[in-house]
C-alpha cells in the first residue's frame, strides 16, 4: 500500500506544469519576490521617467524618507502575524516623541535618559495593547482603536498641543537625523539603526523558537496552544516589542523634522499597514517574511518620490498609489492560491 | 467571600454609588466647560452668555492657542465657554455634533474654524435656532453660510511674503518651490496662500483658486521665475522636509520657498541644510516659535496672524448682540472681518511694510 | 506501591502477545472518578494499559471516552481515584505535566500549523537549538538537525510518501498530516501515545496508513490509546478493547472474543458482557 501511494506522490510531483504555475509555485515559496520584482520594475520605469531618481542624491534621500515608516511597519508586521492589527502605531509614536522632547527640554534630562524613558513609556503603551488583548480578550482591532484616542490624547495633554524644536533639544536627541556619505550617497543615523532593527528582528523571526511561535499563533491559535506554545505569553510579547519599535522610530522622527510635534506624520498608522500588506504578509496571519515588508515600505515611498520627479499632477499620485496597493495585494491572492 | 448579604442591599449600594458618581459628574463639568473665571462666578453680575467655540482640531498649535486665548478672555465678557473640536482635518462629523451640542445647551453664540462645507447645514440649523454663527480664520463656502467672518485674509498674508522675496531677490532669477498643505483636499487656506504669493511675486496665477496650474516657467516682477514643484507638506515639519527633499531631487538650485507654515518651513530648512544650500523661505503663521525662526534666520519674512484676536473679538461680538448691541460689520472692501496681518521681517523690504521679529514676539501667539 | 492488575480481558490474547501481559501495565488508572455539580462524568473506572499493545476505547457520546482520556493526560483531575505511571502514583495538574511524564496526546483536529514544515511542527515547542554560544546567546535553532532527526522519526513510522522535512505542512493530504501528528507524538512519547478519532476524516487508504502507523508504534514498544467510532478500524488496530458506558467501564474484550456486532451491543446496553463468554 505503501509503495502505490508513494508512486501517486511521486508523479504528483513529477507532473508537468506550466510556466505559469511554476511561477506561481516559486512565488508561494517565497513571498517576498513578487514586492521585489514590483520594485525592480517601479525603479526602472521611474528612471526612465526622470534620470534623476537613480542618482545616489536620490536614493539616499529615498531612504530617509522610507525609514520612519519602515521602522514603524516592523511591529506592525509582527502584529500582523498574530492575525492582529495595530491602529495605535502613529500615537504611540508621538506620545513617546513628546515625552523624550519635553523630558529634554523642560525636565533638563540628558538625552540619553530622556530617550530611553521615552522608549520605555513606548513600551508600556504595547504593553497595555497586549493586556487588553490577551487578558480581557478584546480583538486588536477593537483594543487599538481605542489606546490610539488614549495615547493621541495623553500626548495632547501632555504637550498642551505645542511642538519643541530642535535648537531647545541634546544633540542626542537630534543625532539620528544627522548623517555621512558613502560615496555618493547620503545616509543618516536613522536609517542605519532602522537597518539594524531589521537584521535584528528578521534574525528573531527566523532563526529562533518565539519567532516560529509568532507564526504558529497567528496561523492557528488554537493548534498552537495544544501543541503546548505559550500562546498568551507570546501575543503579550508581541506587542510589548511593537510598543519598544515604535518608540525607536519616535527617536528617528526627531532627528528627521527637527522637531518634536504632536501632529506629525498623521497617516503613519494607514501606511505602516500599507507597507506590511504590499510587502506580502498575510492579514490573516501566519504567513510573510519580515524582508517584505522593507520592499513594501521602499515601493510605497518610490512611488511618492517617483510620481514627484516626474512632474505627475497631485491628485493622479494619491489614485497611483491606490491602485498599486491593489494590484500588489491581488498578486499576492493569486500566488497564495495552492494548487 | 460575600460583600453583600442580600441583593436588595446590593441594589441600594449600587444606587447609592450611581449616585455619587452622577453628582461628581456634573460637578466637574461645571468646573470643566468654562473658564476659571466663569466657574467662579464671572465679573459681570447676571446670567452668563453660552459661547460654544469649535475649531479644527486641538492638535495644530494654531487651534490650541485659538482656545487658549479663547478661555482666558471669556470671564471678561462674562461669557461660559465651551470648546469643542474635530478630531483631525476632515472630521466634518466632530464639528457637527458640536454645533448640535451648542443649540441643545441654548448657546447664545457659535465660533467655528468650518472643516468644509460639510458642516454648512448643521450651521444653518443653528442659525434658524437664534444663534449667531461667526467663522474665523477661514471664511465658509458659500461666505454667506455664516453670519460673518472673522478672518485673516490669507490672500493678503500671501501676497506680503510675494512682494517681499521679489524685493530681495533684487531682479535674480526665481526658482520657486511651493510647498502646499494637502494634496488630497482642497482648502480655502492652501490656494489663498499660495496663489497670494505668487500673486505678490507679480506672476500670473491663472485659476486663483488652484494650486499648481501656473506656467512654469515665465516673468515675475522682478525678472525670470521658474517653478520647480508643488508638493504637500501636511504642515507639518516631517511633511515639510519630505516635500522639500523631492523639490531638490528634481532642481538643486532653488532659491524661493514658500511654505504654507512655519512648522512646514522649519522641515525645508532643514532638508536644504542637509544638501549644504540656501534658499529664501517665507511663511504664514506668526507664531511665537515662528517668530523665532525668523530672527534665528531660518525664515526670511512670514506673514504673522492673530488667533487670539479673532476668538476675542468674536466672543466680544457675541456678547454685545446678546447684551442687545449691533452687530458687527464686516471690513471695507471685504466680504469679512479682517483681524489683520503683519509681515515680520529683520531684512525689510522697500514698499513693504513690516514689522521686526523682536516687535513680532510681543504680539505672537503659542510659544 | 503498583496497584494489582485487573483481569485482562475475556481470554483470547493470542500466544505471540502473552509477554506483553506479563510485565507490569505502564498506565493504570483506579477507582477514577470525575463530578461537575450534579453531572457524573466517571463513576469508578479502572483501565490497565500495558507497553507493546493497542487499548481502544470505544463507547457511545457521553458514555465517559473522552472524559477518561483527558483525566489520563492531564486535561481533567480527577475528584476521585488514583492513576499510576510506570508503577508510580503521578498527580497531573496540566497537559504539560502528562507530555514531560511521556504521555503524548495526537488530538483530533491534529494541532499541526499549516503554515510551517514538518520538521517545525514536529519540534513545535521543543525546540532544539544549536551547540555551542549560536544556541545558548543567540538561540538559534539546529535547522538541519531538526529535518534530519524528523526524516528519522517519520521514516521509524514506515511512512514512505513524506520525503521533504521542510515542505510546509499545508501542502500535505490529511494522511499525511495525520502522519507528522502521529511521528511528533512518537518521537517525544517515550511510555504512551493517546490517539483520539485519527481516522476520523480519513479515506480508505489513507486510514489504512495511520493503522499501519498505529501499529508500528505498538511494535516499537509504546503503549498506545485508541478512540475510535469506526469500529471496523477498531477491530483491525486493536489488542484489547475498553467499552464505556454511562461513565463506567462496560468490559474489556477483543477482537478475537467478539465480534463487531457484539461489541456495539455492548456498548449501548443491549447486550451484557458476562465472563463466561463462548470461545
Amino acid at each position: 500500500m505503501t509503495t502505490s501511494t508513494s508512486d501517486a506522490a511521486s508523479r504528483f510531483s513529477g507532473r508537468q506544469q506550466s510556466p505559469l504555475q511554476r511561477l506561481q509555485g516559486l512565488l508561494h515559496s517565497y513571498p517576498w519576490v513578487s514586492p521585489l520584482v514590483i520594485l525592480i520594475v517601479s525603479f526602472i520605469v521611474f528612471t526612465i521617467l526622470n534620470p534623476r531618481f537613480a542618482t545616489s542624491g536620490s536614493m539616499g534621500l529615498l531612504f530617509q524618507q522610507t525609514a520612519i515608516v519602515a521602522a514603524l511597519a516592523i511591529g506592525q508586521t509582527l502584529v500582523i502575524l498574530t492575525a492582529g492589527i495595530d491602529l495605535s502605531v502613529g500615537a504611540i509614536m508621538v506620545l513617546s516623541m513628546m515625552v523624550m522632547a519635553a523630558l529634554a527640554k523642560d525636565g533638563g534630562m540628558p538625552g540619553p535618559l530622556a530617550m530611553l524613558i521615552g522608549l520605555a513609556l513606548a513600551t508600556g503603551a504595547g504593553l497595555l495593547n497586549g493586556l487588553l488583548v490577551t487578558r480581557i480578550n478584546l480583538p486588536p482591532f477593537i483594543v487599538t482603536l481605542g489606546t490610539l484616542s488614549i495615547f493621541t490624547a495623553i500626548a495632547l495633554l501632555y504637550s498642551g498641543g505645542s511642538s519643541i524644536q530642535a535648537s531647545h533639544l541634546p544633540d542626542f536627541l537630534n543625532a539620528l537625523g544627522n548623517g555621512f556619505s558613502i560615496g555618493g550617497l547620503r545616509l543618516t543615523w536613522g536609517v542605519l539603526l532602522v537597518i539594524v532593527m531589521y537584521a535584528v528582528v528578521g534574525f528573531i523571526l527566523s532563526q529562533t523558537a518565539w519567532g516560529r511561535y509568532v507564526y504558529a499563533v497567528g496561523d492557528d491559535p488554537e493548534s498552537a496552544r495544544l501543541s503546548g506554545v505559550p500562546s498568551k505569553r507570546v501575543l503579550l510579547q508581541v506587542y510589548t516589542v511593537a510598543g519598544l519599535l515604535y518608540g525607536l522610530a519616535a527617536w528617528a522622527l526627531i532627528g528627521r523634522s527637527g522637531a518634536a510635534t504632536p501632529n506629525a506624520y498623521p497617516q503613519a498608522n494607514l501606511d505602516s499597514i500599507t507597507a506590511v500588506v504590499i510587502g506580502g504578509t498575510s492579514l490573516f496571519g501566519g504567513r510573510g517574511r519580515l524582508v517584505g515588508t522593507l520592499i513594501g515600505a521602499l515601493i510605497v515611498q518610490s512611488f511618492a518620490f517617483g510620481l514627484s520627479l516626474a512632474g505627475v499632477n497631485q491628485q493622479y499620485r494619491v489614485l497611483a498609489t491606490g491602485i498599486l496597493v491593489i494590484v500588489a495585494v491581488g498578486i499576492d491572492q493569486w500566488i497564495r492560491k495552492v494548487k | 467571600m460575600q460583600f453583600v448579604r442580600s441583593s436588595a442591599a446590593a441594589r441600594r449600594i449600587v444606587a447609592a454609588s450611581g449616585a455619587c458618581a452622577l453628582a461628581l459628574s456634573l460637578a466637574a463639568c461645571g468646573g470643566d466647560s468654562g473658564s476659571g473665571d466663569a466657574a467662579s462666578g464671572g465679573s459681570g453680575g447676571g446670567k452668563k452668555i453660552g459661547v460654544t467655540l469649535i475649531t479644527k482640531d486641538s492638535t495644530n498649535p494654531f487651534f490650541v492657542a485659538m482656545q487658549k486665548g479663547a478661555q482666558a478672555d471669556a470671564g471678561k465678557n462674562n461669557v461660559e465657554l465651551t470648546i469643542a473640536s474635530g478630531k483631525q482635518e476632515g472630521d466634518d462629523q466632530g464639528q457637527i455634533d458640536a454645533i448640535e451640542q451648542a443649540i441643545a445647551r441654548g448657546d447664545k453664540g457659535i465660533l467655528i474654524t468650518p472643516m468644509s462645507d460639510g458642516v454648512n447645514a448643521a450651521i444653518k440649523k443653528a442659525r434658524e435656532a437664534g444663534l449667531y454663527v461667526i467663522a474665523l480664520d477661514t471664511p465658509p463656502d458659500p461666505a454667506d453660510t455664516v453670519d460673518i467672518t472673522f478672518a485673516t485674509d490669507n490672500r493678503e498674508a500671501g501676497k506680503l511674503i510675494g512682494q517681499w522675496a521679489a524685493g530681495t531677490l533684487k531682479g535674480e532669477k526665481a526658482t520657486i518651490a511651493l510647498l502646499d498643505l494637502f494634496n488630497d483636499k482642497i482648502v480655502s487656506v492652501d490656494y489663498n496662500r499660495d496663489q497670494g504669493f505668487l500673486e505678490g511675486m507679480g506672476i500670473d496665477v491663472a485659476d486663483g483658486k488652484k494650486n499648481g496650474d501656473e506656467a512654469p516657467t515665465g516673468k515675475y516682477s522682478g525678472g525670470d521665475y521658474e517653478i520647480v514643484c508643488n508638493e504637500p507638506s501636511n504642515g507639518a515639519e516631517d511633511g515639510g522636509r519630505t516635500a522639500m527633499e523631492k523639490c531638490l531631487a528634481k532642481n538643486s538650485n532653488i532659491n524661493v520657498v514658500y511654505t504654507i507654515n512655519e512648522p512646514a518651513a522649519v522641515g525645508a530648512n532643514a532638508a536644504l541644510q542637509a544638501e549644504g544650500k540656501k534658499a529664501l523661505i517665507v511663511s504664514v503663521d506668526g507664531g511665537c516659535a515662528g517668530v523665532g525662526s525668523v530672527k534665528s534666520g531660518v525664515i526670511g519674512a512670514t506673514s504673522q496672524q492673530y488667533p487670539l484676536k479673532m476668538a476675542t473679538l468674536g466672543m466680544e461680538a457675541i456678547a454685545k448682540i446678546a447684551n442687545g448691541g449691533a452687530k458687527p460689520a464686516v471690513s471695507e472692501g471685504l466680504d469679512f472681518f479682517n483681524t489683520g496681518v503683519a509681515l515680520v521681517t529683520d531684512k525689510p523690504v522697500d514698499g513693504v511694510s513690516s514689522i521686526t521679529a523682536d516687535e513680532g514676539a510681543k504680539i505672537c501667539w503659542g510659544n | 506501591m503498583a496497584p494489582s492488575k485487573l483481569p485482562l480481558a475475556v481470554d483470547h490474547i493470542p500466544s505471540e502477545k502473552r509477554h506483553v501481559y506479563d510485565a507490569e501495565p505502564i498506565l493504570s488508572g483506579r477507582d477514577l472518578r470525575i463530578q461537575w455539580g450534579h453531572v457524573v462524568g466517571l463513576d469508578g473506572v479502572n483501565l490497565d494499559l500495558y507497553r507493546g499493545e493497542v487499548l481502544a476505547v470505544i463507547g457511545d457520546n457521553g458514555a465517559g471516552k473522552s472524559t477518561l482520556i483527558k483525566c489520563l493526560t492531564g486535561a481533567y483531575q480527577p475528584t476521585a481515584g488514583q492513576i499510576y505511571l510506570d508503577g508510580k502514583e503521578v498527580d497531573f495538574k496540566r497537559p504539560q505535566d502528562a507530555r514531560e511524564a511521556g504521555i503524548e496526546t495526537v488530538y483530533q483536529q491534529l494541532a499541526v500549523i499549516p503554515a510551517l514544515d514538518i520538521a517545525s511542527n514536529l519540534y513545535l515547542a521543543r525546540e532544539e537549538r544549536r551547540p555551542g554560544p549560536l544556541g545558548s546567546v543567540l538561540r538559534m535553532l539546529d535547522k538541519k538537525g531538526m529535518a534530519k532527526r524528523a526524516g528519522d522519526s517519520v521514516r521509524e513510522l514506515g511512512i514512505q510518501t513524506i520525503q521533504n522535512m521542510n515542505l510546509a505542512v499545508e501542502n500535505l493530504s490529511g494522511g499525511q498530516r495525520q502522519a507528522v501528528a502521529v511521528a511528533r507524538a512518537a518521537a517525544f512519547g517515550s511510555k504512551v501515545v493517546v490517539l483520539d478519532e485519527p481516522t476520523a476524516a480519513l479515506g480508505v487508504k489513507e486510514s489504512g496508513m495511520v493503522l499501519d502507523m498505529i501499529k508500528q508504534l505498538r511494535d516499537n514498544g509504546l503503549g498506545v490509546i485508541l478512540i475510535s467510532h469506526n469500529m471496523p478500524h477498531v477491530w483491525e488496530a486493536a489488542d484489547r478493547i475498553h467499552i464505556q458506558r454511562l461513565g463506567g467501564c462496560a468490559g474489556v474484550i477483543t477482537p478475537a472474543s467478539h465480534d463487531m456486532g457484539e461489541g456495539v451491543a455492548i456498548m449501548t446496553g443491549a447486550k451484557k458482557l458476562t465472563q463466561d463468554a463462548p470461545a
